[in-house]
């Protein structure tokens, strides 16, 4: 279960990382969101699938006597869930924005930032 | 419990929520957010003021002992990092005061600069691997609201490419973190560093290592994992791109100092190596694309990133005297660095522009914003007396000890290049002649708020400079903490206090 898990987690990554290097925003974002899920996999493997029973304490002991289920990873991926939630939530409105200011979702055409220098400009300073 | 410890991180958060109650009251807001961050960079005074005296400090919240619970550690540096946030948020929350409009403010601005303050302080003193990627998301939040602040076209195109890679960064941190969670069962560094020593599949775990390493690698702009900052620190306003390059960069270089310190020290041959090699490209690629711009705050993003090849320098190099020289580089450069960009807004100012191309005359307008920037502009490059010459000694210092002269020739060269742009903005944009009709004013008026943080922080450049001996005892004390992770260990596990 461990091991197909684990090669789940990592087509998971390859599948992301390849969506993230397109040019398109929208591909971009479905590459974060696999990224993401592929991740918090990866959290929930690490902390070991083996035991079934919750992580409950019988009445009258301090511990639990069987072994049980590890309860922090799931605490750790809750929280990952959460942020990453949120992160994406603001990415698409992010991406929405830059395409309705900028005209387009292909990061090619984004040079306002860093606008490309014109290629002749030394020639034109010394004609002048 | 150590109450103290959580100040530094309740604060900015209580700042944040009372300015957000006072939404419809911009005044208020702004007063409440100047209030709010001398208040804390008293408070990180006082936590320095206790470390030096008592030596690291230890919280353990709602009393759960070390290894279950979450732990706020303070080491000298991270007092000393607590410190420099204070300074810095306090000096460019008053340049924001000068900077934005009342209808600019209203829509919470310091909300979110006290959130990222806030989160930058967790950062520092979490002493919790999943508790410093969860801060690091709380500094991301915020620091993608004020990236984008005032909408302009170009903010978006570089909100995108900040957004993703920072995005990809934290993700390989969580990454990493499984992996390292896994390994060893635990999240609390202290307690990773006790399995970690007596781990038996170390090769594994210099593959984890090298996870962090990415990811801290494009936090603090590695290279060549940069390409994102100088697309993104010149668009927003000067205030807030200040406030990202003195610290955002620099909490990447935190963790890696402390995480390759404290959690990957089985491999120090391979890893630091690395790190020697990454640190030496960073300092030549960040200085050599610094001299193909021509645009004034583009110029000092490259240098952002020449000087975090200085720190990580230290950190590769792993002796005491290259550690030290690498936490006095990062005090001093939050500093300048953070300067050298409100001196930029000066600029902006007077001249209306940032383009070199465009710019001049600035000296013969206003000589003492000519006078600040020399100052800060020496001072990164590395001129004595003042503070940057005493971070690159050392470090050039303790490189040459150990025999790595090829490092610390980049070092000195790396140097001489950095005044060659500083010597490149002076030219054109303070010394340059201009027809008279596009020459700056002598009688426009900057705002004073504006130029007291611009002052304090050349003041303090140049103190740091004059009086190099006190802080370079804190570095060294610093050092001497991180070269022996056993002292962070028995504070957090035993409450042992050395």
């Amino acid at each position: 279960m461990e091991t197909a898990l684990a090669i789940l987690s990592g087509a998971l990554v390859a599948g992301g990382i390849y969506l993230l290097l397109s040019q398109n925003l929208v591909r971009m974002l479905f590459g974060l969101i696999m990224l993401s899920n592929a991740v918090n996999l990866m959290l929930f493997i690490a902390g070991g699938l083996e035991y079934q029973l919750p992580p409950l304490i019988e009445k009258f002991q301090v511990e639990p006597i069987s072994p049980v289920a590890n309860a922090l990873p799931q605490a750790l991926i809750l929280t990952a869930i959460v942020i990453g939630f949120a992160l994406l939530t603001f990415m698409f409105v992010l991406f929405y924005r830059t395409y309705q200011t900028l005209g387009t979702i292909d990061t090619r055409e984004m040079q306002l930032a860093e606008p490309p220098e014109p290629p002749n400009q030394w020639h034109e300073e010394e004609a002048s | 419990m150590n109450g103290l410890m959580v100040f530094p991180i309740v604060l900015p958060f209580t700042t944040a929520s009372i300015c957000l109650m006072l939404w419809r009251y911009p005044r208020h807001q702004q007063s409440t957010a100047l209030i709010g961050s001398l208040v804390h960079l008293a408070v990180c005074i006082r936590v320095l003021s206790t470390v030096i005296t008592d030596g690291i400090q230890v919280a353990q919240i709602g009393t759960w002992p070390a290894p279950f619970g979450i732990s706020l550690v303070c080491d000298h540096l991270s007092a000393l990092m607590l410190i420099i946030t204070g300074i810095v948020g306090t000096a460019t929350a008053f340049y924001a005061r000068g900077e934005l409009s009342d209808s600019m403010r209203a829509q919470g601005f310091h909300s979110l600069f006290h959130v990222l303050i806030g989160g930058l302080c967790g950062a520092f003193l979490s002493g919790d691997l999943f508790n410093l990627y969860v801060w690091f998301e709380v500094m991301l939040m915020a620091s993608f609201g004020l990236l984008i602040w005032g909408q302009k076209p170009p903010q978006f195109d570089a909100a995108v490419k900040y957004v993703v890679i920072n995005l990809l960064a934290t993700l390989l941190l969580l990454m990493g973190l499984a992996l390292l969670y896994g390994l060893t069962g635990t999240l609390n560094m202290a307690h990773i560093h006790q399995i970690v020593i007596t781990h038996e599949s170390k090769t594994l775990l210099t593959a984890v290592a090298f996870i962090f390493m990415a990811a801290f690698g494009i936090k603090a702009g590695l290279f060549p994992l940069f390409f994102w900052l100088p697309a993104a620190y010149h668009t927003p306003f000067i205030a807030v791109s200040a406030l990202f390059a003195g610290m955002l960069t620099k909490v990447g270089v935190y963790a890696l100092i402390r995480v390759f310190s404290l959690v990957f020290c089985h491999n120090i041959g391979m890893t630091h190596t690395a790190l020697l090699v990454a640190a030496a490209l960073t300092m030549l690629t960040g200085v050599l694309g610094a001299a193909a711009q021509s645009e004034f705050r583009r110029i000092l993003s490259f240098h952002i990133i020449s000087q975090v090849g200085y720190m990580v320098l230290g950190l590769a190099l792993w002796t005491p005297l290259a550690l030290a020289g690498a936490i006095f580089y990062l005090v001093h450069h939050m500093i300048v660095k953070a300067n050298l960009f409100l001196v930029s807004g000066l600029g902006l100012d007077l001249a209306g522009t940032l383009e070199l191309k465009k710019m001049g005359g600035i000296y013969g307008a206003k000589p003492f914003v000519a006078v600040l920037f020399l100052i800060s502009a020496f001072s990164l490059a590395g001129f004595p007396p003042l503070s940057g010459f005493w971070a690159k000694l050392l470090l050039i210092q303790a490189s040459l000890q150990i025999q790595q002269y090829l490092v610390a020739a980049i070092a000195v060269m790396v140097g001489i290049l950095t005044v060659y742009s500083m010597v490149k903005i002076w030219l054109a944009s303070f010394w340059k002649p201009l027809p008279p009709k596009d020459l700056p004013s002598r009688s426009q008026a900057l705002s004073l708020w504006k130029i007291i943080p611009v002052c304090a922080l050349a003041c303090l450049t140049v103190l740091i400079g004059i009086g190099a001996e006190p802080v370079y005892q804190l570095a060294r004390a610093a050092a001497h903490e991180i070269m022996n992770p056993q002292l962070y260990v028995q504070a957090v596990l035993q409450g042992v206090n050395p």
